[in-house]
């Protein structure tokens, strides 16, 4: 079963989609990826994902999985010879799932939130609701380390992907906006982890360069204030 | 050696939560005991806002002193700590499935039933429209089999549960036909399975209790609406 082809759906600007390369690389998984174009969907994307119609897609032989922590946990348990993604013990798993459905659920909508703001005023709201996740999450990371390099220890993780999908997208809002979110002087663990999530050999390669994500991000801004007119 | 009372497990719930409720299923189907704590979910305890202040929400359960939130996250805990009766399929595939499905109908029809029921017009028109092509999806993925699970209830069986006791309470109170049994006969046969289950059958909240509830509720909530 693990020896069948392995293929993503997805897009490079995509964290979603982000999250399953890491796993990927981390388990030396070879794939081919099948890069979407923004604005429009494949045929590919609406046979596999018909339910939601979104990247990312894994598509093992003649299996389909969707939605990025769920294949996240496929890879873990399918590539299961090696080091987990979740940590052993039980307690401190069930600590990383808390953590990353609270990515999902809580840090995401708060981030877009700063794209989605219609004046100043909503803006200046919406960073202070981001720093006041980054500081509930620079504690996470004190109590889930435990001292160590990453969330989830001394190798990249589930927790560590959950978050540090991200990151590019954290440093495009933080450009654009003229404002530090992590930074050494607030969140001091974040910024060490941040550094040493993006230069782990699983990550370098997929997540995208600053300004190429900035760039790409002007252009997908301009279309959602000037949508084209019919 | 932990101590006695820290590896009992305590659990601070909502009678009506179907939150707390799924984990309750899950603990009394792995025969687990525990100590129950009934949660004024207007009123937060001191216990709730220590244990739980990121959420400040029920379910919440205390294992060898430590503290785990988060229904879904619970399922997993209580199958991977307690391994006899697995909730979740071996094959990692099904397990994948499983997942899937149990985060669709949490986002699809939960919460387009719950708009459905508690507004008018045309939001409720949409949300009840929404709702009915999730339980479309249920129906597909139940045709033929007794439960999700297969067999025996299992973990999908636990997440969609709710839909079992809960929904129909909500149809009736909203003038709607989210669960119609005419067009979904695998999931209406799949209610009378899973309600049948002694150790469901023996843990629900009471039904008229909960119809008063959730009329209060949807009073409450149309009054305010009314006075905006």
């Amino acid at each position: 079963m693990a020896g069948d082809a392995v293929k993503l759906l997805g897009a490079w600007p995509s964290p979603f989609v982000m999250r399953a390369q890491i796993a990927l690389n981390l388990k030396s998984v070879g794939y081919e990826f099948l890069e979407e174009t923004l604005g429009t969907k494949s045929q590919l994307l609406l046979q596999s994902n018909p339910v939601h119609k979104k990247i990312p897609v894994l598509i093992h032989g003649d299996k389909l999985v969707c939605e990025s922590l769920i294949i996240v946990q496929y890879i873990d348990e399918v590539w299961s010879s090696g080091p987990g993604m979740l940590p052993s013990d039980l307690y401190d798993r069930a600590t990383a799932r808390f953590w990353a459905a609270y990515i999902d659920d809580k840090w995401f909508p708060s981030l877009i939130g700063i794209a989605k703001a219609q004046d100043d005023g909503a803006k200046k709201a919406a960073i202070e609701q981001v720093s006041e996740i980054l500081a509930v999450l620079e504690d996470a990371f004190t109590k889930c380390s435990k001292g160590k390099t990453f969330f989830g220890g001394d190798r990249v993780g589930y927790l560590d992907i959950a978050f540090g999908c991200f990151l590019g997208w954290l440093r495009v809002t933080e450009k654009m906006n003229g404002v530090e979110l992590i930074s050494r002087s607030k969140t001091p663990q974040l910024a060490q982890w941040a550094e040493r999530f993006c230069a782990d050999p699983a990550v370098k390669d997929v997540m995208p360069e600053t300004d190429k994500l900035a760039e790409f991000a002007k252009v997908l801004f301009a279309k959602f204030k000037n949508p084209p007119s019919q | 050696m932990a101590r006695e009372e820290e590896t009992r497990v305590k659990l601070l719930g909502l009678w009506v939560s179907p939150f707390v409720r799924r984990v309750e299923w899950a603990l009394k189907l792995k025969g687990v005991s525990y100590d129950y704590v009934e949660e004024d979910i207007v009123n937060k305890s001191p216990l709730l806002l220590e244990l739980n202040p990121i959420h400040q929400k029920v379910p919440v359960m205390v294992h060898n002193g430590k503290v785990i939130c988060e229904s879904f996250v619970l399922l997993e805990y209580i199958d991977e700590t307690w391994k006899h009766r697995p909730l979740l399929p071996q094959d990692p595939y099904d397990r994948a499935t499983a997942r899937f499905w149990a985060l669709f109908v949490e986002e699809k029809l939960m919460k387009n039933a719950w708009i459905a029921i508690f507004s008018e017009g045309e939001e409720k028109e949409k949300a009840h429209k929404v709702a009915i092509e999730a339980v479309e999806r249920i129906e597909e993925q139940l045709k033929g089999k007794r439960f999700f699970g297969g067999d025996d209830i299992g973990y999908l069986d636990l997440a969609v549960g709710w839909v079992s006791h809960m929904l129909p309470v909500w149809d009736e109170m909203g003038s709607t036909n989210i669960l119609d049994p005419l067009r979904f006969p695998s999931t209406t046969s799949w209610i009378t399975n899973f309600l049948g289950h002694p150790l469901i059958r023996d843990n629900l909240p009471p039904r008229d209790r909960m119809w008063d509830y959730f009329h209060r509720k949807r009073e409450q909530i149309m009054a305010s609406r009314a006075s905006d």
